[in-house]
């Protein structure tokens, strides 16, 4: 007899979709005044910080808008921008 | 030597789009559990928001082997698992359980404590976000006096429960407390852990946006706050040492802890507080400071 295939549940990035959608405001980072101090990257809930050596990035696809990265930076390089502004 | 957020690994196993609320401390908690923890590690979940964020089929965020469990059932599977691995003769795998405080202080904590008092090799890691928040916001034993849940509409009239105590008394080789804003302080904390054999217990204090009434931006200020008021308390106890944890060290001089309401006045669940509901938790702070001190000038405990 042939085995049913399990109702297993595979590991992927957006288990629930673009999350990216739920954003009303945006973080964008300003790079002169980032100092690479990586504090964004550590506390990002979703890993939406994405972390290339030392410098930082974000990965807006599934990046909530939460704001806490804005909210920890030291240097305020990060700005928290309307989504219909851009 | 201290551990430096540049030398934290870059993979992740807790994997980004996952259905958790922006501001997650569930979410942030797990991620960086995984980044330390690493890939031959087994979660065990019991009922809670964990369960949830883990995402729906046919995806999952959790790029790791995770087994969900009864609310009150969560350290029993792992005793089982760990049995299970040390006749396969497999040593290198971690069993953690990964809990809510509902799951932990009040549901689970007959398991729980069966599991400390036959020591066995698990990570236990409560995570405290103070209410059952998974079923909409209702008041736990971890949630504290004074706070606005589902159940407790004009304030909890109990103080919190404190489980770390409790699980000391246990007599375990090792019992820590830590914050989510202190994420360098969790990772020494669960490094540590992982290379003790027998029951680890670290209960992560985890503020919650939807709960608590807060902006998602402020999950790890508030978590901070909570640190510098004095309300959450870091320390550990190893082998019955106790020993307080920076920042908290420098708060035995009462002076130097800022007044609880600079933490309270900015989650709505206290909005409806008044002056003699905030000195009455000033004043229950200040009683847990007097019982630390105590526990710090005996030095080794158990």
């Amino acid at each position: 007899m042939e085995m049913l295939e399990t109702p297993l549940s595979k590991p992927s990035e957006g288990s629930a979709g673009i999350t990216g959608y739920w954003r009303t405001f945006k973080p964008v980072i300003n790079k002169s005044k980032c100092v690479k101090c990586l504090l964004c990257w550590i506390y990002c809930p979703e890993g939406t910080v994405i972390r290339i050596n030392d410098s930082v990035d974000i990965n807006y696809m599934y990046c909530k808008g939460c704001g806490i990265c804005a909210n920890e930076c030291p240097t305020k390089a990060i700005d928290m921008v309307l989504e219909e502004e851009i | 030597m201290s551990l430096k957020i540049k030398d934290l690994p870059i993979e992740d196993y807790w994997l980004s789009g996952n259905p958790s609320c922006p501001g997650c401390p569930a979410s942030l908690g797990l991620r960086l559990l995984m980044k330390t923890l690493g890939p031959k590690t087994i979660v065990v979940i019991p009922a809670c928001c964990s369960t949830i964020i883990q995402g729906a089929y046919p995806k999952t965020s959790a790029n790791f082997p995770i087994l969900n469990i009864a609310f009150a059932a969560s350290a029993a599977a792992a005793s089982g698992i760990v049995e299970a691995l040390e006749l396969k003769g497999r040593s290198n795998v971690n069993v953690v359980v990964w809990a809510g405080d509902g799951g932990t202080v009040d549901i689970g904590l007959q398991a729980l404590s069966g599991a400390a008092e036959r020591n066995e090799n698990i990570v236990y890691v409560c995570y405290d976000n103070e209410a059952y928040m998974n079923t909409g916001i209702q008041r736990s034993g971890a949630t504290p006096y004074g706070a606005w849940t589902t159940t407790t509409i004009t304030g909890k009239k109990e103080h919190k429960k404190n489980l770390p105590l409790i699980m000391a008394a246990h007599g375990i080789p090792y019992v820590a407390t830590a914050s989510i804003s202190y994420p360098i302080d969790f990772i020494t904390k669960l490094k540590k852990a992982s290379k003790i054999y027998g029951m680890k217990y670290i209960h992560l204090h985890s503020p919650c946006p939807t709960g608590w009434r807060f902006p998602s931006s402020k999950t790890i200020e508030i978590g901070r706050l909570a640190v510098l008021t004095g309300t959450w308390v870091l320390y550990e106890v190893e082998n019955g040492i106790f020993k307080l944890n920076p920042p908290s060290n420098v708060l035995i001089d009462r002076n130097k802890r800022k007044p609880v309401r600079s933490y309270i006045k900015i989650q709505g669940r206290f909005s409806h507080l008044t002056e003699k509901n905030i000195d009455e938790l000033q004043r229950y702070i200040d009683r847990q400071w007097e019982t630390y001190l105590k526990l710090l000038s005996i030095g080794k405990i158990y």
